[in-house]
């Protein structure tokens, strides 16, 4: 089927997920929308193959919910990027906000420049589900917190301000997945539960793939992956699975 | 000092009579905390007092009728201010550091609103009805309701509803079974309670672990909740559910989270949860999407984008001091039903210290958040699901005339299946096979017969309430919502009675 082109200019978020619903009912997988500009929710709950290209800002919650396919985004997003997500990968093309992928289960978040505070709390593994969230540029406070599985990879690829790589608060709480940083980080930044370990070959080949996957979606900004790769990496895991298991009499 | 644990003064006192016991066994086998035991040589079996917690498995189980289970009658000497309680907590403390833990309701001696309560009868003026020959409705929707009908006349005179109507959950009985998670309880409870909820025309509600694949089939009567940790939370979860609530507190430990121990993530807890098998299930204190009522307002309709609009959403948070304001701010969010989670509401696990002193009472909640939606002219805008300690259909009718349109039954579900209260939830040891997830010892519950007593039970109460409906002359359950002037207070001041709303016994309209 031919994709469908919206004008979401001037286009109250019910209405234009309202419609992008009726017609994912209709058979419709392929969406492209213009003039997007901050409408929330986009992609919410659908559970059918999409693939879903949105110019413009995505508003908040971009793919909440969401079971598979795939959403482009030309511009930058909103908070809330794969709130509880459960297989979607979706592309930014810009920053993105606070809270990306919380609660995220499976599905791939590739977001090329910035992104917001508390990117990937309480983001967990499950079986063959692995969310990946991969950030060209730094984050904020408490990336990773809560974190209970999965990949976070923060490249810093841009480097275009003083602040550090990210935030304060990185990972308390952690009790699985893992983080990957590019470049060294300072200690101070560390939540009390995790620690620094070694990174082996066969992280490397697991990054490897990531960001291998990661440059070819941004294959227009010129992204190499060995260059990438040839920086070192920190690799953050948590200390305990269980963090808070000693903190009870009985 | 001493050096030797203080904890270890029994709490419990096993009597057995010895020229009853068979010396079966069966005892030994029904503890599950190791505290009755075979002595060999003296071929008797025994009690180690230090280990029992007071379930009265043993009690019930006991073939001849050998064994009382009671309190210790000689605790600490007599003292009004450091009861018997204080003084252990004090040595366990001291013993371990750490956080005491405790299952279940507060049972602390503050007071019981619904005591001083009573409830108003016709005489004379005007006729009571009798339920049992006259029709007596039940049946409750909850969810949002229009501002106004707009009703237009055909031709033929036939009325045809012109406002579009907001989706509501029907109840046949304003009585649901509490959000308790599957980890709390065992899969043998969820069906039990699902199975009830069904056959009664009302529901229950997953609590925040998700819902086994298994009960799916009983979506129709399913509340799902999605809480902080956003266990097993997915497009068809959502879309499965009669009704989509979020969790933001709860009445047991209002403002603090919760955590699942590793230990007891087992395959099946595992696969519904949807995370790996032994890894600790953190719930954080907030939604760390929320932290405003703005934020809540978001969550509120990614769920409703997500399901197409065709579900109510609830918002469920413990009863505190603000709860008016704070229910204001979840009605205009976009809340279709707002649960009040008073300070009595149980829990699987919680620090003693904040069960014990943190919250407030379900009634006052109820009467100031109605008021309070009233006074702003947006009450329709959603129900009140009142929720926390209601022990019987008495507790049910009141809390519908303060102003609740249905209430939440946690303990009294788990009491109708043999729970008798002794608050050890958190060990995962439930000797009643309610509480715990260990295969062997959760056979104990069977679903098909908890749902039966689950069923007796409501069955019960809806006979009470209709009786008590009858006796105030209203024949709808509707029309005593809010209706306050059919309470009156017995031993309250002034201020606690216009904060009920409710007028002093003996005051006449």
């Amino acid at each position: 089927m031919e994709p469908l082109i919206i004008d979401a200019k001037g286009m109250h978020y019910r209405r234009l997920n309202q419609m992008i619903r009726d017609k994912v009912a209709e058979g419709y997988r392929h969406f492209i929308l213009e003039n997007v500009n901050g409408q929330r929710y986009i992609g919410a709950g659908i559970m059918e193959e999409v693939f879903i290209e949105i110019h413009g800002v995505a508003g908040n919650d971009l793919g909440v919910f969401m079971k598979r396919g795939t959403i482009i985004v030309y511009d930058n997003a909103q908070d809330g990027v794969g709130n509880t997500m459960e297989g979607t990968k979706i592309v930014v093309h810009g920053m993105a906000g606070d809270v990306c992928g919380y609660g995220m289960r499976g599905g791939k978040l590739h977001i090329l420049r910035d992104i917001g505070y508390r990117t990937g709390i309480h983001m967990k593994t499950y079986k063959d589900m692995v969310p990946v969230i991969i950030i060209g540029g730094k984050a904020g406070d408490f990336f990773g917190e809560y974190m209970a599985g999965g990949i976070l990879i923060l490249l810093n690829l841009w480097d275009d301000d003083d602040r550090p790589v990210v935030g304060n608060f990185l990972a308390t709480g952690m009790h699985g997945g893992t983080i990957y940083i590019r470049g060294e980080v300072d200690p101070y930044l560390f939540g009390k539960e995790v620690g620094v370990v070694e990174v082996t070959e066969e992280d490397k080949l697991l990054l490897r793939k990531h960001i291998s996957e990661y440059c070819e979606d941004f294959k227009d900004h010129g992204l190499d992956v060995d260059e990438i790769m040839s920086e070192s990496f920190t690799k953050l895991i948590p200390v305990s699975t269980r963090p808070y298991g000693k903190i009870y009499a009985y | 000092m001493l050096y030797k644990s203080l904890s270890s003064f029994p709490v419990f006192e096993l009597e057995r009579d010895y020229d009853k016991c068979i010396v079966c066994g069966c005892c030994v086998q029904q503890c599950t905390y190791d505290a009755t035991y075979y002595l060999p040589y003296a071929k008797k079996v025994i009690t180690d007092e230090h280990k029992c917690v007071g379930c009265k498995r043993c009690e019930a189980m006991c073939p001849t009728g050998a064994i009382k289970v009671r309190a210790v009658s000689n605790e600490f000497k007599h003292n009004a201010y450091w009861d018997a309680r204080t003084i252990r907590d004090i040595y366990k403390q001291a013993d371990q550091g750490g956080v005491i833990l405790t299952g279940g309701g507060n049972d602390r001696r503050f007071r019981v609103y619904w005591d001083h309560l009573l409830i108003d009868a016709c005489q004379v003026t005007n006729p009571s009805i009798d339920p049992l020959r006259e029709p007596m409705e039940l049946r409750t929707f909850l969810g949002r309701k229009p501002d106004a009908l707009k009703i237009e006349y055909d031709e033929n005179g036939e009325p045809d509803l012109k406002t579009e109507l907001y989706p509501n959950l029907v109840a046949e009985v304003p009585v649901i079974f509490a959000p308790m998670s599957y980890g709390a309880l065992n899969l043998n409870m969820h069906k039990a309670m699902a199975a009830a909820a069904d056959a009664m025309g009302t529901y229950w509600n997953t609590g925040e672990g998700s819902l086994h694949r298994d009960l799916y089939k009983y979506g129709h009567c399913t509340i799902v909740q999605v809480a902080s940790g956003r266990f097993g939370v997915s497009a068809e979860y959502l879309k499965v559910a009669a009704a989509v609530e979020i969790k933001i507190g709860q009445g047991a430990k209002p403002g603090i989270g919760g955590h699942l121990p590793g230990e007891k993530v087992d395959e099946e807890i595992s696969k519904t949860r949807m995370i790996p098998v032994g890894s600790d299930a953190l719930s954080p204190a907030p939604h760390h999407d929320i932290y405003s009522i703005e934020d809540l307002r978001q969550l509120i309709y990614a769920i409703k984008e997500a399901t197409n609009y065709e579900k109510p959403v609830s918002v469920k948070i413990a009863a505190v001091h603000n709860v008016a304001a704070i229910a204001s701010g979840i009605a205009r969010a976009g809340a279709d039903i707002i649960v009040l989670d008073g300070f009595r509401g149980g829990t699987g696990a919680s620090p003693a210290i904040v069960r014990d002193y943190v919250g407030i009472p379900v009634e006052i909640a109820i009467a100031v958040v109605d008021q309070r939606l009233r006074d702003e002219g947006i009450r329709n805008w959603v129900s009140i699901i009142a929720a926390g300690g209601i022990r019987n259909s008495a507790d049910v009718i009141k809390a519908i005339a303060l102003g609740a349109d249905g209430v939440y039954i946690g303990t009294a579900a788990l009491l109708a299946v043999g729970c008798t209260l002794c608050h050890k939830c958190y060990t995962g040891k439930c000797a009643w096979g309610i509480t715990t997830n260990d295969p062997y010892i959760a056979n104990r519950l069977n679903p098909e017969i908890a749902a039966e007593r689950l069923i007796n039970l409501l069955k019960g109460w809806a006979h009470e309430m209709k009786e008590m409906l009858g006796l105030m002359g209203i024949n709808a359950i509707e029309s005593l919502k809010g209706n306050r002037l059919r309470l009156r207070a017995v031993g309250l001041t002034k201020e606690e009675m216009d904060i009920l709303g409710v007028l002093p016994a003996g005051e006449g309209l």
